[in-house]
């Protein structure tokens, strides 16, 4: 058959049965990596916050950070685990250059935490329970990049170079039981659930949680059943799905491509599947083989990690208003809609609010910039909202100037275009482009007076009392004025100038 | 007598990237089902009253504050690679994606 063969996402759900599982990694942001002393900083010249012990050099030791164990206690907690009495680490054994051990320390049969669950609320309000088998602590892998060829991607590849930066940075990888009965809305429920578990970790302060930097990474496992089969199918691992809308689109074609090869009679093959932003495919990685036997034993150079109850209790007194209430608390703060806020949270802006709103702006400016401008743009980008860059600091300097009277909605608009193209802050750009309402009344007295006499009808209209029929004459001078115009000044001088208060 | 035969020991030997002979590998198969017996008779030593343990010394919670230490130079990290380019260790392609 052929191998790129997709059903449609509607006749794949009438056959079959999705059943979906995530591991999510959270990259922690200690100040040191997991195991060594250096520091856990992104970007900076390659291989300068390494050691001996990020080198995996002879005869060195690892310490276990001990900030990194109550990040990972206190994930552990908010995704409603049991935190074990005592716990291990163990090496998971592999040879590829991203580690410089030939092992990745990690734990196997001892996680720290177990048995949690998440409830996730879709987008109609619908909760959703997921499971989670357990999170465990590892560390990060240094970073390849492939040279040569012509793609960037290992096909074709001359060879590669590694940063060790990243190796040893803490991580949590949180691991979802089966998720069943999620039907069609599996897509959404994905995205829902790195969205809740990146919101969770963020509100933690445990993490920088920015997905487009690697700092929540997402393996999505989906397989497909028949209805009313109890058997699970055979399942595909998508890899590294990095940002909330891969997620939903990667489960949602993982979805019809596996119906196509059931329905073709051909068996789902057991692999890792790398996504692809671009045409939003998936493609073939490497078939599960000899390389997955780990050889898992339990890291010697380690003593076990046993976190006493009063401890779990210190660290469960520290954490923050969980998600859900906070959601709660903002809407009766900024006295939005249940509609309105569900929009924004549906959105993925609420956060952005809360930053813009913290910045000045009020509430209702807020969600009329993000929902009603920067929503809409990124939605064209086919990005993030978040993703688009634009600071509070611009959202709050534009509302000013609308406020001031110095631009109206539609010039702000335009600056908004303009900042977004890098042409500056919004002060220059409305400098650069001659952005600025007309506010001399002589030009707009001119102009009044030649709407008018173009339609004296509606003229006597309003001097009659009929006030409401001014729209056609504030229309006919922000024509004439290009929308240049203060509208809400214009009105006010054809009232004065007819003589009528409004 | 634990079981390990050639096709154990051959695979082990390519998940340890060991390059073995033929002769080798028959051989192995015979040691290492001794050497597991010996570790196992470590194993009737403890009654049932000795908890199982991954650590010889009843050591826990072993921790290091989160405060940086220090760090290499991308020189000195680099002093012992066989290869490098650009402050990076330089590395041949490899197919198998991790």
């Amino acid at each position: 058959m052929n191998p790129d063969a997709i059903l449609s996402f509607e006749e794949a759900m009438e056959k079959y049965d999705p059943v979906l599982g995530f591991e999510v990694h959270v990259e922690l942001n200690t100040k040191t990596k997991m195991f060594s002393s250096a520091p856990n900083v992104f970007g900076d010249e390659p291989n300068t916050n390494v050691n001996e012990v990020d080198l995996g050099m002879p005869g060195v030791l690892p310490v276990v950070n001990k900030a990194a164990i109550e990040s990972s206690i206190k994930i552990g907690l908010a995704l409603n685990c049991k935190i074990a009495e005592s716990c291990r680490f163990a090496r998971k054994n592999y040879f590829y250059p991203d580690t410089p051990k030939n092992f990745q320390t990690s734990q196997y049969d001892e996680p720290i935490a177990y048995d949690g669950y998440l409830d996730i609320e879709l987008s109609d309000g619908t909760v959703f329970r997921v499971e989670i088998e357990r999170a465990h602590m590892e560390e990060d892998a240094g970073k390849l990049t492939h040279m040569g060829g012509a793609t960037g991607r290992i096909q074709g590849a001359d060879f590669s170079l590694v940063d060790y930066n990243r190796a040893g940075v803490p991580l949590v990888e949180i691991v979802t039981k089966p998720i069943e009965g999620a039907g069609s809305r599996a897509p959404e429920l994905a995205k829902a659930y790195v969205a809740a578990v990146r919101e969770i970790v963020k509100n933690l302060g445990v993490s920088d949680a920015k997905m487009e930097r690697g700092n929540v990474r997402c393996d999505a496992n989906v397989s497909l059943r028949p209805h009313g089969r109890e058997r699970f199918g055979i399942r595909s691992e998508t890899k590294n799905v990095n940002s909330l809308r891969a997620v939903e689109h990667a489960v949602r074609y993982e979805i019809q491509r596996h119906a196509a090869v059931l329905d073709s009679g051909e068996p789902v093959i057991q692999e890792t599947r790398h996504w692809h932003e671009d045409t939003r495919t998936t493609t073939s990685g490497r078939a599960k083989s000899d390389a997955d036997d780990y050889r898992y034993f339990p890291e010697p150079d380690l003593v076990p990690v046993v976190p006493s109850r009063e401890w779990v209790e210190e660290l469960r007194a520290t954490l923050p208003e969980p998600p859900a209430a906070r959601r709660k608390r903002l809407q009766a703060d900024w006295g939005y809609s249940d509609l309105e806020f569900r929009d924004v949270v549906n959105a993925g802006v609420m956060d952005e609010i809360e930053e813009t709103i913290a910045a000045g702006a009020s509430a209702s400016v807020a969600r009329k910039w993000w929902m009603g401008e920067i929503v809409g743009r990124a939605k064209n980008a086919d990005v993030d909202p978040g993703q688009l860059g634009v600071q509070p600091a611009t959202i709050v300097e534009l509302a000013r100037m609308v406020e001031e009277g110095k631009i109206n909605n539609k010039m702000a608009s335009e600056v908004l275009d303009g900042v977004l193209a890098g042409e500056g802050s919004p002060a220059e750009i409305v400098e650069k482009r001659g952005l600025a309402v007309v506010s001399d009344d002589g030009p707009l007295l001119e102009a009044i007076d030649a709407a008018l006499a173009a339609q004296p009808d509606v003229a006597d209209k309003i001097r009659g009392g009929k006030v409401q029929a001014i729209g056609a004459i504030v229309g006919g001078v922000m024509k004439a004025t290009r929308g240049q115009a203060d509208a809400g000044r214009v009105r006010e001088l054809i009232l004065e100038k007819l003589g009528v208060t409004a | 007598m634990a079981a390990i035969n050639r096709d154990d020991v051959a695979h082990l030997a390519r998940l340890a990237h060991i390059e073995m002979s033929a002769q080798e590998l028959d051989r192995m198969a015979g040691e290492l089902a001794v050497i597991v017996d010996s570790v196992k008779s470590v194993g009737e030593a403890a009654g049932g009253d000795v908890p199982a343990t991954s650590h010889p010394i009843p050591l826990t919670n072993v921790f290091r504050e989160d405060v940086v230490g220090h760090t290499f130079t991308a020189e000195q990290a680099l002093s012992g690679a066989p290869d490098s380019l650009d402050f990076r260790f330089k590395v041949p392609a490899i197919l198998d994606e991790a």
